[in-house]
């Protein structure tokens, strides 16, 4: 036993000192830099978010993160290695340093943030748990929904959400719980259940396996908060700089204008002061970051504004059509926010 | 002089020859089987039409995208469209020849062995086992002799799986020998040594082992040291089911009578002469069911690596599924998956049937 004890120690500490021998600042950058790519922890597959295409190409909102700090640090955007994870393996990948940056819709808690010693870079997509139902029912708001049968995705925090949603409401539901996506859609489709919650998100992609799509309707209520975001190790703030100013480019950009098609021209001649700081055609802004002066072109031009980015992976211009919502500009109407390079 | 011819054999009673008879005889023998015959063709008149029309009929064959699934059954276009990534996961396409080039030297090299009257066999075989190894490691993952490099992560679909279950049944085999021969070893510290091996490799369930290599490894090793995924993978596989065909294998050897080993003593040979020579050609000969048992049960397990994200063949079919432009395909990736995979397996069995007859000498009855 004491042996046993001894053993574990000696593991225990093993870990924390792997864990903690990472965490020294420009450890990271220093060692991309070396190797030339970013290595980059992404889902093994959720629609819009991460997928690969017909061809083996990586794309998707997560990935697109990825590609935008290669953008940034080298120039370009292919230079990144992509580590397929699952939800439970994440987390060790990040922190056993396999991955030097995590974007695979994670959700930001407080738990993860201060307990695993991980640091969320930013929001690049703000998700929430909503709900799918047959237009035919004439339901136009959650309210709608008493005494509704509500097929649920198994999942942790999925059905908690819903009970305390339905019980602060004051209103009644029967739950079915399936434990994949595709039960679940063809139990909606069948008719066994009203109306599908799950992350907004997967519900867009839920609604194109139905055989009718059109037919189907993602009601407006968020009933949880869901932020997800790119992920670093904690105790490294120059690469965790390097990558929230990645994002936050990318929603500058979209503020300021600056898409992809217009970003050359505007590098070269621009009247508007946010602009010409944000390109690098004034100031030396890229340098406090450690990053090339041209990083936030680079970014927007081989990988578009937030806005493109948002529409190429999973809105108007997408399969799942999601619309901006939450994820529209502060001064549209949503949270997408950045602050200013300046 | 009169002799005594026989009468013709009278024709046996109509009701015991022909269709009718047999039916009687094998489908309705009582009210009991005739009960039971007949749900057994509702079921069948349930589930195979509407399959058949799902499946064939109804399906849809050609196509590019989508949009050319109008029928009501399956859309075999997906299985079309992404056939390359499914048998080959991410491997460049413009490389995938390597792949194909070490499938079909594994093929002719395997073939001499199958001709009994090839001399110098045994030597070749040998030679073979040492060879290929290296030349598949060569042309899959490249990066001397002037191939380029393709790293472990961009392997996937079949070709991983075959990897795996190649590789695993290759180290798995001499492994799980020689602990069965450890474990009836008559030196106390390799006997305890591979009880103790043996039994925790079958105490712990392989999702463990996998989900350890994974998960755990990567946290207690020095920083830097970054093990391939695959090889982690590989060599949990390997000592996983070494351990069941140890035991397997133990099993044969249990059933060669004592004479044996005592006659191939009194010959005046040494341990390992009396068991390569006498005990072991008898012993795996009777072991050959559970071992090809054994390999069936390996090669279905290397769908398990899905749980620590590599691509192999169901996993490839999975990811596919998300990508947008074919959502809802799900039912067409996994019946392909399973088709694929009952091939493989059947092939499997049949080989270990043959074999079997092969070497079925001296215990006939």
């Amino acid at each position: 036993m004491k042996m046993a004890k001894s053993a574990l120690a000696v593991f225990t500490t093993a870990a924390v000192l792997g864990v903690s021998s990472f965490a020294q600042a420009g450890a990271t950058l220093d060692a991309v830099q070396k190797k030339g790519f970013v290595q980059c922890g992404i889902s093994d597959g959720l629609p819009g978010f991460s997928y690969a295409d017909d061809k083996g190409n990586y794309m998707g909102l997560d990935v697109d993160v990825c590609r935008a700090v290669a953008a940034a640090l080298f120039g370009d955007a292919t230079k990144v290695k992509y580590s397929p994870l699952t939800a439970k393996e994440r987390f060790t990948a990040l922190q056993s340093g396999e991955v030097d940056v995590l974007s695979r819709n994670t959700t930001w808690t407080s738990s993860r943030d201060a307990g695993l010693g991980l640091n969320f870079a930013g929001v690049n997509y703000y998700d929430g748990q909503g709900f799918l139902v047959n237009k035919k029912l004439g339901v136009t708001t959650a309210k709608d929904l008493d005494g509704a049968t509500v097929c649920i995705q198994a999942g942790t925090t999925t059905e908690l959400n819903l009970s305390d949603y339905f019980r602060a409401n004051n209103l009644k539901f029967t739950p079915i719980t399936y434990d994949t996506s595709d039960e679940s859609a063809k139990s909606l489709e069948s008719g066994r259940c009203d109306v599908l919650t799950s992350d907004q998100s997967q519900l867009y992609a839920q609604r194109i396996k139905l055989g009718a799509p059109d037919e189907y309707v993602v009601l407006p209520e968020v009933i949880s908060k869901e932020p997800l975001g790119p992920v670093v190790r904690q105790g490294d703030d120059e690469w965790f700089n390097i990558v929230r100013w990645s994002l936050f480019a990318m929603v500058n950009a979209e503020e300021l204008g600056i898409t992809s098609s217009n970003v050359e021209e505007k590098s070269k001649s621009t009247g508007n002061p946010d602009v010409a700081r944000l390109l690098g055609s004034e100031g030396q802004y890229g340098n406090d970051l450690k990053l090339p002066p041209d990083w936030a072109v680079q970014i927007v031009k081989q990988v578009g504004n937030y806005g493109e980015s948002f529409d190429r992976n999973v809105g108007a211009g997408s399969e799942l059509k999601i619309e901006r919502g939450l994820n529209a500009l502060w001064n549209n109407g949503g949270l997408q926010y950045a602050p200013p390079v300046r | 002089m009169q002799t005594h011819t026989f009468k013709p054999d009278m024709p046996p009673p109509n009701q015991s020859i022909g269709a009718v008879a047999w039916l009687r005889g094998n489908l309705f023998s009582g009210w009991f089987n005739s009960l039971l015959t007949l749900f057994a063709l509702y079921l069948v008149w349930l589930i195979v039409p509407p399959l058949i029309s799902w499946a064939f009929i109804n399906a849809d064959w050609v196509g590019t995208t989508r949009a050319d699934c109008t029928s009501e059954g399956a859309c075999w276009v997906f299985i079309q469209q992404r056939f390359g990534q499914f048998m080959y996961g991410f491997y460049p396409s413009e490389l995938r020849w390597r792949v194909d080039l070490t499938v079909i030297l594994a093929i002719v090299g395997a073939v001499p062995l199958f001709i009994d009257a090839m001399p110098r066999k045994a030597r070749y075989g040998i030679g073979f086992l040492v060879v290929y190894p290296l030349l598949a490691y060569w042309l899959l993952h490249g990066g001397f002799l002037g191939l380029e490099t393709v790293e472990t992560s961009q392997w996937g679909g079949l070709t991983l799986t075959l990897v795996i279950a190649a590789v695993g049944i290759a180290g798995a085999l001499p492994l799980g020998i020689m602990l069965a021969l450890g474990r009836r070893s008559e030196m106390p510290a390799i006997r305890v040594l591979c009880v103790t091996f043996i039994e925790f490799w079958r105490g712990v369930p392989l999702i463990t082992v996998l989900f350890m290599s994974s998960v755990m490894l990567p946290l207690f090793l020095p920083e830097g040291m970054n093990f391939d995924k695959l090889v982690r993978a590989l060599i949990g596989v390997i000592l996983f089911q070494s351990a069941y065909v140890a035991e397997v294998v133990r099993g044969g050897l249990q059933a060669i009578p004592k004479g044996q080993y005592e006659a191939a003593s009194a010959m005046g040979l040494g341990y390992w002469r009396m068991m390569g020579l006498v005990i072991l050609p008898q012993a795996l000969k009777l072991v050959i069911p559970g071992i090809v048992n054994t390999f069936i049960a390996l090669f279905k397990d290397t769908s398990l690596v899905i749980i620590i994200g590599l691509f192999d063949l169901l996993n490839s079919i999975k990811q596919a599924t998300t990508d947008p432009a074919w959502l809802g395909m799900a039912t067409e990736g996994y019946v392909f998956a399973a088709l694929v995979f009952w091939i493989f397996c059947f092939g499997m069995s049949r080989y270990s049937m043959h074999l079997e007859r092969k070497l079925d000498t001296g215990h006939k009855r």
